[in-house]
């Protein structure tokens, strides 16, 4: 089981008022959950809380019914937790195929190494050929949707149980996009991957998600199947603004 | 002619050294982003290690695993019991604490070894070898230019090939996308300086038989000398550190031979200077990463 369950979660920087306060949100085992959202209202810190990037003054981030709010970010990843921060983090230092080695590194808890840490790169490189012919290259030679690219595949790579993206489309051509979270719909529905997808771009978060959750200043204010949202243009007019 | 050759010969031993100094130097800026100015002193303590050892009886060789593993574990303790609690937001309290840190240290063992320089005898003949009638290499000389490239290859290895290697890399040009992969990012730091101390231990240790002998401050010059060399390699540069070593071990042992021992750090900072006007980030620094 590989249900995310956010508990009361209660999220500030410095002194200031909390960006999150009490916030509840179930993200249930295998589903795909589209994150919308204005700038600031707490997309980012609520998915940097549940790795524990950001420490969280109050409440639980529950993985699978086991509680991680006392684990490091290392061990939650280690648990199965995975992350695509915003702004395609890939380390332009080492070449591509270094980024996916060190993505396989941690899979399902255990140590990777050898003959199945290979085939588990060679089996992203199926599903992002672009990147079967950078492999040598390093990350800062390469395009922003080739980047964004290394970074879902890096984190595909460790087979995790919940994958949290951070706006992947951010500054990407549409087409690019649309590859982007076809790969991502595809490999929910092949592994049963649970995803939680924040996304400004809300007509493509919500064409592969099945729920939509909308935030605003720090509370959910809607959570509806992601049809019904898309549909509903009151809804989309009050939190979405369009 | 014989000279030169002499002069090349000895001042590549000498460069082999210091890039090794320097290289230690590079690892634990690389793995932290400090440049370490206890380095000098932190490399210093092994080499009292191994020389008591080694004076109780020991052999040289144990006296020169012990110094590794004392060194590696300085740079532990140094890094988790004292670096670590200060502020990292600003290099300025870590530069102050390190010199601090100088200051202990040779303190320290002057009082307890005494202050005089203590002769130290090579493993190995320090006599030239004769070929044709030129002098070049000494046995020793030849021995430290083994270990230097066995080091330096065994480094290469562990940071080019290995997970581990790929961990360090990773965690320290990118601490918080490594702990996003599952990489224990404050661990690999650690490593990075006991790795780091260990290679300044083993370099210091390869130094000081060839000066004049052992005392808290045998490793000040090298210090300089590898710091140097680690800056105008590019200091985040193993290569620049090796071929800048080298050079600077050259420069160093052509200066003192033509003209005199006073001009050779003299040479050094023309070197420095000259190469930090043309290439202000160093010979071999990482090339700007694209941004858009």
């Amino acid at each position: 089981m590989s249900t995310l369950t956010i508990e009361k979660l209660t999220v500030g920087y410095g002194d200031g008022a909390p960006v999150l306060d009490g916030l509840e949100l179930e993200v249930p085992d295998g589903a795909v959950v589209a994150l919308l959202g204005a700038n600031g209202a707490g997309k980012t810190t609520l998915l940097r809380a549940c790795t524990g990037l950001v420490p969280a003054r109050g409440g639980r981030v529950l993985l699978g019914g086991a509680d991680l709010s006392a684990l490091s970010t290392e061990d939650r990843v280690r648990r199965g937790l995975a992350l695509v921060p915003e702004g395609r983090s890939v380390v332009v230092e080492l070449t591509v195929a270094e980024n996916l080695r060190l993505g396989a590194l941690w899979r399902a808890g255990r140590k990777h190494r050898g003959p199945a840490l290979d085939a588990a790169v060679a089996q992203m490189y199926e599903l992002f050929e672009p990147l079967a012919r950078r492999r040598d290259a390093a990350g800062h030679t390469l395009s922003g949707g080739e980047r964004q690219m290394l970074a879902l595949a890096r984190a595909l790579v460790s087979r995790p149980d919940v994958l949290l993206l951070d706006e992947p489309s951010l500054g990407l051509a549409p087409l690019v996009v649309a590859q982007l979270l076809g790969v991502l719909r595809d490999q929910a529905e092949a592994t049963g991957l649970t995803v939680l997808l924040a996304e400004q771009n809300v007509t493509g978060a919500l064409s592969v998600a099945d729920r939509g959750v909308v935030l605003s200043l720090g509370e959910v204010v809607a959570d509806r199947p992601a049809a019904e949202l898309a549909a509903d243009p009151a809804l989309r007019h009050a939190y979405l603004g369009f | 002619m014989e000279r030169l050759v002499f002069l090349l010969s000895t001042g590549l031993a000498r460069g082999a050294v210091l890039a090794l100094f320097a290289l230690s130097l590079v690892i634990v800026y690389r793995a932290a982003r400090v440049v370490n100015f206890a380095q000098a002193a932190m490399a210093i303590v092994p080499v009292y290690v191994a020389f008591a050892v080694t004076a109780a009886g020991g052999s040289p060789w144990l006296g020169l695993a012990t110094a590794l593993v004392v060194g590696a574990l300085l740079g532990a303790v140094v890094e988790r019991g004292l670096l670590r609690l200060v502020p990292q937001d600003n290099p300025l309290p870590g530069i102050i604490v390190a010199i601090g840190l100088v200051m202990v240290l040779q303190a320290g063992l002057a009082i307890a070894f005494g202050p005089d320089h203590r002769p130290v005898h090579a493993p190995f003949s320090q006599r030239p070898f004769d070929v044709g009638g030129i002098s070049v290499l000494s046995p020793y000389d030849l021995f430290v230019l083994i270990v230097a490239a066995v080091v330096m290859g065994g480094l290469a290895l562990l940071f080019g090939r290995t997970s581990l290697g790929l961990q360090l890399r990773a965690a320290a040009f990118a601490p918080e996308t490594s702990r996003l992969l599952g990489v224990r990012v404050p661990r690999m730091v650690t490593l990075g300086w006991m790795l780091s101390i260990a290679t300044a231990a083993l370099a210091a240790l390869l130094l000081v038989p060839t000066g004049l002998g052992l005392d808290p401050h045998a490793a000040d010059v090298l210090f300089v000398n590898a710091f140097a060399a680690a800056v105008v390699g590019g200091l985040d540069s193993p290569v620049g550190a090796l071929v800048a070593g080298l050079a600077v071990g050259l420069l160093v042992s052509l200066v003192t031979g033509y003209a005199s021992a006073a001009a050779a750090p003299l040479a050094v900072l023309v070197l420095l200077t000259a190469v930090l006007l043309v290439r202000p980030h160093g010979l071999f620094a990482a090339r700007e990463a694209r941004t858009a």
